[in-house]
């Protein structure tokens, strides 16, 4: 029945970790957006941060442009840093 | 009956039944998502609930487990305030009964947590942090409700106007709680209760409610006709099955 706006909910599940999708919810404005998703997204201790954002202000890539937009990453393989010879007994890279 | 018990089992009736009430909006609230916060709030009332009759239990020391004392006690035993036990009605009611309620036991659970008894001071001090939550969820609904729309404000001020007259209860100073050293007066309650519910009903942009009358009863066992009702749901299958276990 719910004509309210629809926000996307993103949460921190610990310390040092970005927020992350979770999901979307409907609220009449930011502050109840906010409790709402404490209450639907937070209640087994997933997490110490919470961000909302109105759907309608996120600005997303369309599926339509999707050839133009991801396919010519495909073939760059010289992108990716797989042509470093790592030095033995190197942590933490 | 030693002053403990009766003093817990007040404390742990009036959220057993709050718990009751606030569940029965499981599925029935206006949005999906406001039937996860009201499940959380009833659930914290439940788990308040059961470490009040469990403790209860212990200090009367006659082997009564919260099983027994949430299931097999008639209406006349129950000690809970008459506030917890009114029906549902709309949900701008239950909005108002949760910023009465939680308001009070905001300010009762701020003062148990520093009393001399460990067990009462330990669960009012984890309460205190999931009631504070409620009022700002009922505040939250109060505010949006009372400046909402014509119809929203209408029905907000209905409610906080029928509700009032079951608040003088919550405050109401007896020979028990005078003698209990351990127990809040909570006539010391009433100002702080009234400034900050007050405060929130002004926000709204509702008027304050005011009544020439004010129930009582429900310390001593005298409720109105819904708790009946109330208890014939919540005992029902612990009554049918007793002992049962699954």
């Amino acid at each position: 029945m719910s004509v309210e706006p629809l926000w996307e909910v993103f949460v921190r599940s610990r310390r040092g970790l970005s927020h992350t999708h979770v999901g979307s919810l409907h609220a009449p404005d930011a502050t109840m957006a906010l409790r709402n998703a404490r209450d639907v997204y937070t209640r087994r201790q997933e997490g110490v941060s919470i961000w909302v954002v109105r759907a309608s202000d996120i600005t997303a890539s369309s599926p339509d442009e999707k050839d133009e937009f991801f396919d010519p990453a495909g073939d760059k393989v010289y992108r990716h840093p797989t042509f470093y010879q790592v030095p033995e007994g190197v942590e933490h890279l | 009956m030693n002053d403990l018990f009766a003093y817990t089992l007040r404390l742990g009736d009036d959220a057993l039944i709050a718990a009751q009430r606030t569940a029965e909006w499981i599925a029935a609230a206006p949005q999906l998502e406001e039937d996860v916060a009201l499940g959380n709030i009833g659930l914290d009332q439940l788990g308040q609930a059961r470490s009040l009759l469990q403790y209860a239990g212990e200090v009367e020391g006659a082997g009564r487990s919260e099983d027994d004392l949430a299931y097999f006690r008639d209406e006349r035993e129950f000690v809970n305030l008459q506030l917890c036990e009114l029906p549902n009605g709309d949900f701008a009611s239950a909005m108002a009964r949760l910023l009465y309620f939680a308001t009070y036991q905001q300010l009762l659970y701020d003062e148990l947590r520093s009393c001399a008894d460990e067990t009462l001071a330990g669960v009012a001090g984890k309460a205190v942090k999931e009631v504070a939550y409620h009022v700002d969820h009922a505040t939250q609904w109060v505010l949006r409700l009372g400046d909402g729309t014509e119809e929203s404000h209408r029905r907000m001020q209905a409610a906080l106007d029928a509700l009032w007259p079951y608040t003088a209860e919550m405050f109401s100073s007896d020979e028990l709680v005078q003698r209990l050293e351990v127990a809040v007066d909570p006539s010391t309650l009433q100002d702080e209760w009234e400034r900050r519910v007050l405060a929130v009903v002004d926000e709204s942009t509702c008027s304050r409610p005011v009544s020439s009358y004010q129930h009582s009863g429900g310390r001593s066992g005298r409720h109105t006709e819904h708790l009946g009702y109330l208890l014939a749901e919540l005992q029902y299958v612990a009554r049918s099955h007793p002992g049962a276990t699954w």
